[in-house]
């Protein structure tokens, strides 16, 4: 663990996978106040083809044409699953699923035409099924940390209109905001998080981080703005835990330690936040039923 | 205007509809709106007129379309056909004089956020885009929270709430709008006998400081007692008007068919009885 403060390769990972945290936490905290979970899944999976496609294209494997087309195909999934809610009877679940096989079945399928280009080998795309935390660059991190703070600043100035559109979207619209138009906003920024992760994380497990760190947070506050930052703190955490555990063992891919991380705090959280947590349920409820007599109770 | 003269409500006194002015008679003309989801005609071919300064119920059997009226009125559905008039003129040049109190299910009361904070939401129309709210918006809350006896609870999780602190939550957000204007989706849904006479109480109030107010209502038993205006909807509207001259059994026989028969025994034998 100490090698973190002197192993530049540590500190670089450690650092991608933190800022990761952050953003996805703020942003995911959005995301499952707006019951929106799946979308996470939809749009890292989504993401795989563009991945593939952006280094066939260009032949590249620098981070940013990477996490363009990942962007861009992770964006056009959701506007898929729109289209499709709106245009035919399937509901948004199904839609959902839908997007998220399809792409990632042509993800794979681009992957293993990919493999058997004499560069594949050097690309490492197969990392973005699973992540490799390992192999993050300064490269890599310098694009992670420009386009999470463009995300973050942004949830910072919209953050009235944010909070409007999660909780009474119709009285938004009443009120003359274009909801519409914040919601392309919020979902454009959610695209942005996933898709900083996917080297890091991978397409498959990335969608934990948009869910766990914000699911954890609401337990231990009834305040919005605490809550972000909390996520933003556990997104953080569950982020470098994972990246270094993966890093530190041998070729243990870096998505299931940061989703095993995460995990751990939602379930901390699930059992001993106060107010919301299990534990405390359970305490109070035979504390009550010790102390308070029947006629009490019944005044409760 | 009207394709179906038999089915139009009485005139009013002022005489036949009166063309747009600047200063309007008229709160809200509705003029030959149709709704349809898919292929299936939710409001059809719909007029109302809605004098300024009244205090109206929408009522109708379940799926009558009394939500999507509001909602139509309110730009929030589209439109197959019509139009709506706010003060004589559409909607988008009037959003500032409209205030809108939703269903309370229509959200999720276990969002992190407080009382405050949502009254505040009403205000925010008015500051635009991106400013916060600052010290002027959280005293028009307070003052909205006082009027509907809510202040002490401006500091609480929305969670907390009973179904009528719920209510009254989203009266002062809607408070604090400032509009004349005010269209409501079932205000007393939920809530008990002493919130609702405040509820009443407050609307009264409004509609006397010149507010035009329009519920949708589900209680026809305290309809003539609350409402001076009411307008009978099933799918199409079967009329509109003054409580006094609407509200008579022919025309509720009209908009609930065949369940009259049940309504009527029920009003006899047991008042307020649902």
């Amino acid at each position: 663990m100490f090698d973190l403060f002197t192993d530049y390769t540590l500190r670089t990972v450690a650092l991608g996978a933190g800022i990761l945290g952050i953003v996805s936490g703020v942003l995911g905290s959005f995301t499952v106040l707006r019951h929106q979970s799946l979308l996470g899944d939809a749009i890292s999976h989504a993401a795989l083809p563009g991945i593939v496609l952006a280094f066939l294209l260009t032949g590249s494997n620098e981070p940013l044409p990477l996490i363009v087309g990942a962007g861009v195909a992770g964006w056009l999934g959701t506007l898929l699953v729109r289209a499709i809610v709106r245009n035919t009877r399937i509901k948004n679940d199904g839609a959902l699923g839908l997007v998220l096989s399809v792409f990632f079945g042509m993800g794979l399928m681009l992957l293993t035409y990919s493999q058997s280009r004499p560069d594949a080998s050097q690309a490492g795309l197969d990392k973005f099924l699973f992540g490799q935390a390992a192999a993050l660059l300064r490269n890599d991190v310098i694009t992670i940390a420009i386009l999470g703070g463009v995300a973050i600043v942004v949830v910072a100035l919209f953050w009235k209109e944010f909070k409007l559109l999660s909780f009474d979207p119709e009285f938004g619209s009443v009120l003359g905001f274009r909801m519409g138009t914040i919601d392309v906003l919020l979902t454009t920024l959610v695209v942005i998080a996933i898709v900083i992760g996917l080297q890091t994380v991978g397409v498959v497990l990335m969608s934990a981080m948009v869910v766990a760190p914000g699911a954890a947070a609401r337990q231990w506050t009834d305040r919005l703005g605490v809550m972000v930052c909390l996520s933003a703190l556990f997104g953080a955490l569950s982020g470098v835990t994972g990246a270094l555990l993966s890093s530190t063992g041998a070729r243990i891919p870096t998505g299931p330690m940061v989703v095993l991380s995460a995990s751990a705090i939602v379930l901390l959280s699930l059992l001993f936040a106060p107010n919301r947590g299990l534990v405390w349920d359970k305490l109070r409820s035979r504390r009550v039923a010790i102390s308070a007599d029947p006629r009490e109770q019944a005044g409760l | 205007m009207a394709r179906n003269p038999a089915n139009r409500s009485l005139p009013t006194d002022k005489g036949p509809a009166v063309p747009p002015s600047s200063d309007h008679e008229l709160a809200i003309e509705v003029m030959d709106l149709t709704v349809a989801y898919r292929d299936k005609p939710v409001l059809w071919d719909v007029d109302m007129s809605v004098q300024r300064g009244v205090l109206m119920a929408i009522v109708g059997p379940n799926g009558a379309g009394k939500t999507t009226l509001i909602k139509a009125i309110l730009g929030l559905v589209d439109i197959s056909a019509g139009r709506v008039l706010i003060g004589g003129l559409p909607y988008e040049q009037q959003r500032r004089r409209v205030a809108y109190v939703p269903q309370r299910g229509s959200v999720d009361w276990d969002f992190p956020t407080t009382v405050l904070d949502v009254v505040m939401m009403g205000r925010y129309g008015e500051l635009g885009w991106i400013k916060r709210p600052g010290v002027r918006e959280k005293q028009a809350a307070a003052e909205a929270l006082d009027k509907v006896a809510m202040s002490d609870y401006a500091n609480r999780q929305i969670s907390q709430l009973s179904g009528g602190q719920q209510q009254r939550v989203f009266l002062a957000r809607s408070l604090v709008q400032e509009a004349d204007v005010y269209l409501m989706d079932e205000p007393f849904q939920g809530v008990d006998a002493t919130t609702e006479r405040a509820i009443v109480t407050l609307l009264q109030d409004l509609r006397d400081s010149g507010a035009t107010v329009v519920c949708v209502h589900h209680d026809l038993q305290t309809v003539t007692e609350y409402f001076d205006s009411v307008t009978l909807l099933n799918v199409r509207r079967i009329a509109s008007g003054a409580t006094n001259d609407v509200f008579t059994e022919e025309n509720l026989r009209a908009t609930y068919g065949g369940r009259m028969a049940w309504l009527k025994t029920a009003s006899q034998t047991e008042p307020a009885q649902d």
